[in-house]
């Protein structure tokens, strides 16, 4: 199995196909569009659990194996850097290793499971849109699988694209409303200035490597890396304009909140599990081209590091439902690039790897509130929900505590991981930059509390307390079908299970998932440095220090009878500040007021110019010949012809004149004679001199 | 008289005859017949061309299919026609899109039936002619021929403004061609006697308008000489491109022609410019090209940008796709006078690419237009509830057109780009920017005709495409996808052609030493930081 790699994405790819064309066309029973659409997917996972078992067994989990399955564009000869000739051809060639082992498993897992969810939470709409829905999210199998086994950069970007578009379409999926609509294309539009940072940086790569696959980069780097140095830093920082933009860090994170108006286990599988977290792993998979670079993994640490926090605030304000966890998750994202950032790819990877499953988790669980609540997303017309739908609730807050940071729940190992590799690098003086990293330890620790607060507002405002929406929708208050509450339990469960994975190994030695990593995405050691036990112990004591603390804030606002006393005086207190940040600090705003319209305001002024000054001159030359030819007319007709005229009229002026002469008196004639005669005379004389 | 060396005859003549038997042989009232006698010529005539995609060596010499006769031997200009992988393409492009023109005009064209398919055919054997010709007085000749059925076909099956943009596209082009003619004169007598009014010399070779006997003279022009000539190329090419700032006929033409006329106009005549330069420019005048370099270029990216800032703006769904065109052809100019084998490859693949995208998405306009005969944009809104089948494919045509990966776009932009970059990072990023305004206004467009509510009364009837729509629309993508997800025989087929037009342009070019990436095993995995 490891050598048909290429079943993987293929099966959930005709699945889309057989529901998008046939499907969607006829309008199938919704009972044959999702059994379509599970085989898809189901087939998808079993091949994926198949590859990675024989991958292990028969090659080892610290080899790479690649498929090389064709041809794919045999672009031709160009110049190196170095002025040498090289013959580019990039392949359509997959690959298994550690790294996309991970992905591998926990995108199909993940994966299979929403498709099951979105059996009971989609049963609503009609056939035909229910056969596409089941395609686009089957297509997003297929590109997301393929991004993710991806053996070289081009590949790796169709995958790219190609969950951009699903992405697209499932965003605005509801797309009788225009604001779905416009969130999509606000995503697509956003991401593909992360994809032109991406594409630039595959040209500087064939420029200096002449290749794009990873395995012939990653040789060419280790066995020379001073002579590729230089060229690293453009190179990452390109990709990493990529990463930002797919895994919406700051400043281009503005598109994945609009992406909550797509249907909810979308949110939960594109864009919180899966693809936001391509980025995270894009960094990870050319890992050996950013660890050339201390500029780009500063860079990418302090951006990341910047969002966690940035998002976490805003987080903090937020009334939708939705909303709260999508910054959260751009604020989870964050960490990740944290993590990287501080050469902690398997850190970063790991938090990639539990996030999947709290996070997927709550916005199920997220999903089966709205549900219950006939669409409705706003927390504040909620309460109550625990004793009307238990299962949602315990998983949901099962998911809660592992996102909040509390032990021995997954995200606890994750984020304490994190934390302490930022720590290590900020003691350890890595690169040089000890002082901004331990910056970012701090602000990674303020994130913590923040996150352990919001999502505890959530948890109160929404499930605790009394419920208070309409008496209409009281009434409606009811759990989910089965088929959406089992996903959520296996969810809660790995929520709680996927952090052993990665429980911590005290001093220099490595836990499982990073020794599984270690071969591909080994990281940045920091010479001779390690942090003490004691202090292991102490950054642990205060990470659970900080996440209690914000849950114990969380409560005492929004918790029992005083709740929401407390944030109403603080908002009146302090409502500029409240407002800011419930406005999320105006960006888009800033955003539609500047880039926006500015580029409207180009292109409208671009369309004048062109209309009034290019077009213009074309039909000025139009009326100047016009013109001309008419004036060469009037000129023709005046003077030309005019000439002509003047000819015969002279003509007939000279004869009108000399008709005088002869008047017919021979006396006159005589005279005349005579005179001129007289005057021949004189003249020939007076010549003749 | 064998089989290969009249293929390129019976291909361009068929359409010919064909448009000869309507005239004679059928009577305006035969609405009927003189569809299915113009569809079976056309469709035809795309079976014939299909031989040269397999028959066609790339191994071989550099023209085949060659046929040679004498024509006018007072002045050297012989009948030779030839194909190399680049026209093979183009012409395989031309007959593909002349029978979807003739199939797809079937309910759109109601008066002057007759006419109207007469005319379509001939164009296809005026395009037809222009690809395989090897001598440039039969080259002129059928690119002047070319301008006088498209001429009528938007003069009198156009809309309102047609003989503005009629008159305008005749003359501006006409105007281009009679400078390009000045300079195949001033090329002709350099090589034979010298034109001494002027102060050309002249090398003394017998009088001949052969291209391929000019190409042997190519290094040899002198680049006083090089620089006229290609002067008076450029400017009949870059009209036909149309390259900015030439190109404001172009959205006159493409908005007032019927659909069938727009498809042909924006997927094979608008690639006669560039096939101009790719064929003559480059390999005749390879001095004055490399000098050009830096104007061509600074034109191609005004073009790019400028093309899909002004697409951005447009309320005409015609005139929106016309100035995307413009855009794209910007970046088939880019990736030629990048003068590297990736580039040019890019740019010849992007012709075919533009030709199958933009082609198909004047296809989907001319079906909502026949169903509600407006192009305003904001005369729609919400109809994909209505055409979901029509807004799928409007989708995929889209996403081809901005350059989605496993689709066509992407391979010809990605290859172009490569090549830029390869040249000049700046040029690559500036370039590169159209990547976000092309979705930028593809998708705008998208939205605002097929998402929403629908706001028009008139719209929530609209009939879904039928099975003749389809499958007008059906070939195009499925060739989108091949080209995106295999386009290696297309490579294949094009590599040799442009490996020679790069050893004249460049000479140097592909002499280099090989680049060898080190490949030492790396040590153990742990980091040297």
């Amino acid at each position: 199995m490891k050598d048909l790699l290429w079943l993987i994405p293929l099966f959930p790819l005709l699945g889309a196909a057989v529901n998008g064309l046939v499907g969607n066309r006829r309008g199938w029973s919704r009972r044959t569009t999702s059994a379509v659409a599970l085989t898809g997917s189901g087939l998808a996972l079993a091949a994926a659990l198949a590859a990675i078992a024989d991958w292990a067994a028969s090659v080892g989990t610290a080899a790479v194996h690649v498929n090389r399955v064709f041809t794919w564009i045999p672009a031709g000869f160009g110049h190196t850097t170095d002025g040498l000739l090289a013959n580019l051809t990039i392949d359509f060639a997959l690959r298994i290793d550690a790294l996309s082992a991970v992905m591998l498993f926990f995108v199909t897992f993940v994966g299979f499971l929403i498709h099951v969810y979105s059996v009971g939470y989609m049963h609503g709409e009609g056939e035909r849109p229910y056969a596409r829905y089941f395609a686009y999210l089957n297509l997003f199998m297929f590109a997301m699988l393929t991004l993710v086994l991806g053996a070289n950069l081009a590949v790796m970007f169709v995958g790219w694209e190609g969950v951009g578009l699903c992405s697209y379409l499932l965003i605005g999926f509801f797309f009788e409303k225009d604001w779905c609509a416009s969130a999509g294309k606000k995503a697509f539009i956003v991401n593909r200035i992360g994809d032109f940072g991406f594409l630039l940086a595959i040209f500087w790569t064939v420029k200096v490597f002449g290749t794009v696959d990873f395995a012939a980069l990653q040789a060419a780097i280790e066995s020379d890396p001073a002579r590729f140095a230089a060229a690293a830093t453009p190179i990452a920082l390109l990709l990493f304009v990529g990463a930002v933009g797919k895994s919406a860090q700051l400043p281009l994170y503005v598109w994945l909140p609009d992406a909550m108006a797509g249907p909810t286990p979308v949110s939960a599988l594109i864009h919180a599990a899966t693809m936001v977290t391509a980025g995270v792993y894009m960094v990870a998979r050319t890992n050996f081209i950013f660890r050339l670079s201390p500029t780009a993994m500063l860079v990418v640490a302090v951006v990341g590091g910047l969002t966690a926090v940035f998002a976490a605030t805003i987080g903090l304000a937020q009334n939708d439902i939705k909303k709260v966890l999508a910054y959260s998750t751009v604020s989870q994202l964050g960490y990740m690039f944290l993590a990287a950032g501080a050469g902690a790819f398997s850190a970063g990877m790991f938090h990639v790897f539990t996030h999947a499953f709290f996070k997927a988790c709550l916005f199920l669980g997220a999903g089966s509130v709205i549900h219950a609540c006939s669409g409705n997303q706003d927390m504040r017309t909620m309460g109550g929900l625990k004793k009307h739908m238990p299962t949602t609730y315990w998983t949901f807050l099962v998911a809660t505590l592992a996102l909040a940071g509390v032990p021995p729940l997954a995200g606890f190992f994750s984020k304490d991981e994190i934390l302490a590799k930022v720590f290590a690098a900020g003691s350890g003086d890595l690169y040089g930059f000890g002082t901004v990293y331990l910056l970012l330890w701090a602000l990674g620790l303020a994130g913590a509390f923040m996150t352990a607060f919001y999502m505890f507002r959530l948890v109160h405002t929404t499930f605790h307390g009394e419920f208070r929406g309409t008496h209409e929708q009281a009434h409606h208050l009811h759990e989910s079908p089965k088929s959406m509450t089992v996903p959520l339990q296996i969810l809660a469960a790995g929520s709680i299970a996927a952090g052993f994975l990665g429980m911590g190994m005290f001093g220099p030695k490595l836990n499982w998932f990073e020794g599984l990593l270690h071969p591909v995405a080994a990281p940045v050691e920091i010479e001779g440095h390690h942090v003490g036990v004691g202090v292991e112990w102490l950054l642990i004591a205060l990470s659970v220090g900080v996440a209690l603390s914000g849950i114990w804030l969380a409560t005492r606002w929004y918790f029992g009878p005083e709740a929401f006393a407390r944030p109403q005086r603080f908002a009146e207190r302090f409502p500029g500040l409240v407002t800011t940040v419930a406005n999320k600090y105006y960006v888009d705003e800033a955003y539609d007021a500047t880039v926006v319209a500015g580029t409207m305001k180009l292109a409208r002024g671009s369309w004048e110019f062109d209309a009034r000054v290019v077009d213009g001159a074309v039909n000025g030359a139009r009326h100047l010949t016009v013109a001309t030819s008419f004036f060469s007319g009037l000129f023709d007709l005046n003077v030309v012809d005019g000439l002509v005229n003047l000819v015969a009229a002279a003509y007939g002026w000279a004869s009108r004149g000399l008709r005088r002469v002869q008047w017919g008196v021979a006396q006159g004639y005589a005279l005349v004679m005579t005179v001129g005669f007289v005057l021949m005379v004189a003249a020939a004389l007076w010549l003749g001199r | 008289m064998g089989f290969a060396t009249n293929l390129l005859n019976v291909i361009c003549y068929v359409p010919l005859l064909g448009a000869l038997v309507i005239v004679f042989l059928l009577r305006k009232e035969q609405s009927a017949a003189i569809k299915t006698v113009a569809t079976v010529v056309a469709g035809l005539d795309f079976v014939l061309s299909l031989p040269l995609w397999f028959l066609y060596d790339p191994a071989g010499p550099a023209f085949q299919f060659s046929y040679v006769h004498d024509w006018i031997p007072a002045v050297g200009a012989r009948y030779h026609v030839g194909v190399d992988g680049i026209s093979v393409l183009l012409i395989l492009l031309t007959t593909l899109l002349g029978f979807i023109a003739v199939y797809s005009s079937f309910t759109a064209i109601t008066h002057r039936q007759k006419e109207y398919y007469v005319f379509l055919l001939l164009l296809q054997t005026g395009m037809l002619g222009v690809f395989i010709s090897l001598d440039f007085i039969l080259f002129y000749l059928f690119w002047e021929a070319m301008l006088v059925p498209m001429y009528f076909l938007i003069g009198i099956w156009g809309g309102p403004r047609k003989l503005y943009a009629a008159i305008k596209f005749f003359l501006y082009t006409l105007f281009g061609s009679v400078l390009m003619l000045v300079g195949i004169l001033a090329l002709y007598f350099y090589n034979s006697t010298g034109l001494k009014a002027i102060g050309l010399p002249g090398l003394g070779h017998a009088p001949t308008f052969d291209v391929t006997e000019l190409f042997k003279i190519a290094t040899q022009i002198p680049p006083g000489v090089q620089f006229w000539v290609f002067l008076a190329f450029f400017v009949g090419f870059a009209i036909k491109v149309p390259m900015f700032p030439f190109h404001t006929w172009l959205p006159d033409a493409h908005v007032e022609a019927p659909t069938a006329g727009s498809v042909i106009l924006a997927g094979v005549l608008l690639k006669m410019g560039t096939y101009g330069f790719i064929r003559f420019s480059l390999p005749l005048l390879p001095d004055a090209t490399r000098k050009a370099v830096p104007w061509v270029v600074a034109l191609a990216i005004i073009g790019i940008v400028y093309g899909a800032l002004v697409a951005m703006a447009q309320k005409d769904m015609k005139k929106l796709v016309a100035y995307s065109s413009v855009s794209h052809l910007g970046f088939v100019m880019l990736g030629m006078f990048a003068l590297n084998p990736q580039g040019l490859t890019g740019s010849v693949l992007q012709m075919i690419n533009h030709g199958l995208s933009t082609g198909g998405l004047f296809l989907l306009v001319g079906i909502v237009y026949e169903r509600r005969h407006t192009r305003m944009i904001a005369d729609y809104g919400g109809i994909a509830k209505v055409m979901p089948v029509y807004a799928m494919m409007f989708m995929v045509i889209t996403m081809a057109s901005i350059g989605l990966p496993t689709l066509n776009g992407f391979i010809g932009e990605f290859t172009i780009l490569v090549g830029v970059f390869n040249r000049s990072t700046t040029w690559a990023v500036i370039a590169a920017t159209s990547l976000v305004l092309g979705a930028g206004y593809m998708l705008w467009l998208y939205q605002r005709v097929f998402f929403g509510e629908i706001t028009h009364e008139e719209n929530k009837t609209l009939k879904d495409v039928n099975l003749r729509e389809q499958w007008t629309l059906i070939p195009l993508i499925a060739l989108c996808f091949w080209i995106g997800i295999y386009p290696k025989p297309f490579f294949r087929i094009l590599e040799p052609s442009i490996k020679r037009v790069v050893e004249v342009v460049d000479p140097g070019y592909l002499n280099r030493p090989a680049f060898e990436l080190p490949t030492a095993p790396p040590a153990a995995h742990t980091q040297e930081h």
